[in-house]
């Protein structure tokens, strides 16, 4: 018997049913065994909309009770769940789940009329469970109530899937200016998740915070380490987790045990959420993933808060958490270097290779390749990208794209990458996606768009663009179109404007010019 | 200092720090500032750093959102309230 995530929540439902399984920021929650009854409430009306193992199920709500309860309504079904960003643009949520084609989706009444406009658009009409609004598994329920009134829902089993059935679908940015759908299976996740078992071992008593969003990789630790062990998962708003000073005291209030978020994040924390002013001795954990935690920021906040051990865990969506470094106790006052990203973690194996894929000496720089049981089947619908996503040689290896070095102790370090792909705020940013988006804008000739490190920012995006008459096109308007095709994290900080665009001898943009422009 | 000269300084402030090259008249009261991304989430702690000193007036990490700051108009209102 296969363990599968469905399986993790129906163990604790027996162990646990009367304990917290998940509390919203303001002290709503449900228990294990109520979770255990609106999950299996949901699973049976999907069955009965058509919903069948090896289908896809769309999930457009803002982070709740609702939500957590909705994913495992969905994995109870056989059928994997796809999660989008609700802050994003409707027209890419919408492209998203006609993409996978998904069954189903589930949203919320907020979100309807734009979502049904931009499905419209796409020719895709699938079935839509909507509730009032998510909040405390209320919206969930009431949603559920009035369907039942109508036609009551069979009643089904929960279908235990196969290891390599598809758990869920992340859709990150594309290249070619659409988002791609990871796909990760049952074991891919609950590979991951046992070695979070056996690294933070946790126990009931633990809250763990839930900041990343639902539809970002670092979602997977946070919802299933928790509810495979009993312990509460505390979940962090949208808006709050933005806010230093609210983060802060939610954090305090939730009494929260593991932390997991973006270095960006822990950054704002520090500088703005007067952290020295709360008592924050419940923190045992401090885990940080998706980008590169600058070394000043970092230490200031194990300078307040010292008392926990603190993770760099890294990896891409497609892998999930594929090495991760503890820290010292210590940070010498004198370190200027950022921290390794560390060891390949047990369930997983690692090389370093160089243009031709054959493996470096100890030492060189060379791309991080790996293979084991977190690793994607690849891309949905996307043969082509999930071919080249591998090692030709031996397509077991996942190509992270990530340039490192492995020092003598076997930890690697972060180098760089080998593509145009970028991480803003932890947010995998492809810069060929923002250039598409830029090219729909009627007035723009030519887009060429770059990053460059920022202090405040850790990364800076900058649109270098031509326009069709020569002049400039008005930031706010810029900004604004951006922002209706692209998450607001992939919107560019800043614009410059030229006559053209510097050019290489082949006639392609410049872009090694590009980023030595001032 | 009366609503008018509020709303000029923090539109002269917005124009300087976020949209450095803007037209001035493009930034008008209802221009979306926080769902466009013209303020990020630091940008938008600057801004509130900013109206505090300027101002001498406390915001609270609750008035902090888009509901207080998503416009121009919204500011004005947030520090004219404040002043009182």
């Amino acid at each position: 018997m296969s363990p599968t995530l469905q399986r993790y929540l129906e163990s604790s439902v027996a162990s646990h049913g009367a304990r917290t399984a998940v509390r919203e920021a303001d002290g709503t929650s449900i228990t294990y065994a109520e979770l255990g009854i609106l999950s299996d409430r949901l699973r049976d009306r999907l069955v009965a909309l058509g919903v069948k193992p090896g289908d896809r199920v769309g999930i457009y709500l803002r982070k709740s009770i609702d939500t957590v309860a909705s994913i495992f309504g969905v994995l109870k079904t056989g059928a994997a769940y796809v999660p989008v960003d609700p802050s994003a643009p409707p027209v890419r949520n919408a492209y998203i789940l006609a993409n996978c084609a998904v069954k189903v989706a589930i949203t919320e009444r907020v979100f309807e009329p734009a979502l049904r406009h931009q499905l419209a658009g796409e020719k895709f009409d699938p079935p839509l469970i909507v509730m009032a609004a998510s909040g405390g598994g209320n919206g969930l329920r009431a949603a559920l109530d009035e369907m039942d009134s109508a036609v009551s829902a069979v009643r089904t089993e929960t279908v235990y899937t196969a290891a390599e059935d598809l758990a869920y679908i992340l859709y990150t940015s594309g290249s070619t200016g659409k988002p791609k759908g990871v796909m990760l299976t049952q074991r891919n996740a609950t590979s991951f998740v046992d070695w979070c078992s056996e690294i933070f071992s946790p126990v009931p008593g633990d809250v763990f915070s839930s900041h990343a969003p639902f539809h970002f990789d670092l979602s997977i630790l946070d919802i299933y380490t928790p509810l495979k062990h009993g312990a509460t998962l505390a979940l962090i708003p949208e808006d709050v987790g933005k806010e230093p000073q609210k983060l802060a005291k939610l954090v305090h209030d939730a009494g929260i045990t593991m932390w997991y978020s973006t270095p960006s994040i822990l950054s704002l924390l520090v500088q703005y959420g007067k952290l020295e002013e709360l008592d924050l001795s419940h923190i045992r954990v401090v885990n940080f993933a998706g980008e590169v935690f600058p070394i000043v920021h970092l230490k200031a906040l194990h300078a307040i808060l010292p008392a926990p051990r603190y993770f760099n865990l890294y990896g891409p969506t497609e892998t999930n958490v594929c090495t991760f470094y503890e820290l010292p106790r210590q940070i010498p006052t004198e370190r200027t270097d950022p921290f390794p990203i560390g060891k390949v973690c047990a369930h997983l194996e690692g090389i370093v290779v160089d243009e031709d894929g054959n493996e470096v000496t100890r030492g060189e720089k060379g791309e991080l390749c790996i293979r084991g049981e977190s690793v994607t089947p690849g891309y949905w619908n996307l043969p082509e990208q999930t071919a080249n996503a591998y090692l030709a040689r031996d397509s077991r290896y996942y190509r992270t794209g990530d340039i490192v070095t492995e020092a003598e102790d076997g930890n690697y370090t972060y180098a760089g990458r080998r593509d145009r792909m970028v991480k803003k705020r932890g947010y995998r940013v492809e810069l060929g996606e923002i250039e598409s988006c830029l090219y729909r804008h009627p007035d723009v000739r030519e887009a060429a768009v770059i990053a460059l490190p920022d202090e405040a920012l850790g990364m800076k995006v900058r649109a270098h663009l031509a326009t069709r008459d020569g002049g400039r096109i008005s930031l706010i308007q810029l900004k604004a179109f951006c922002s209706q095709h692209l998450p607001v994290y992939m919107v560019p900080d800043v614009f410059t404007f030229h006559a053209e665009l510097p050019k290489t001898s082949t006639e392609k943009t410049d872009y090694q010019t590009l980023m030595k422009m001032e | 200092m009366d609503r008018q000269a509020i709303h000029d300084t923090v539109k002269t402030y917005i124009l300087e720090q976020f949209l450095p090259g803007e037209d001035p008249n493009e930034l008008t009261d209802d221009t979306p500032l926080m769902t466009t991304g013209i303020l990020d989430s630091l940008a938008t702690l600057k801004l509130v750093t900013y109206l505090e000193e300027k101002f001498d007036i406390a915001v609270e990490a609750h008035e902090a959102d888009s509901e207080n700051l998503n416009t121009l108009e919204l500011i004005t209102d947030l520090v004219a309230r404040k002043k009182k």
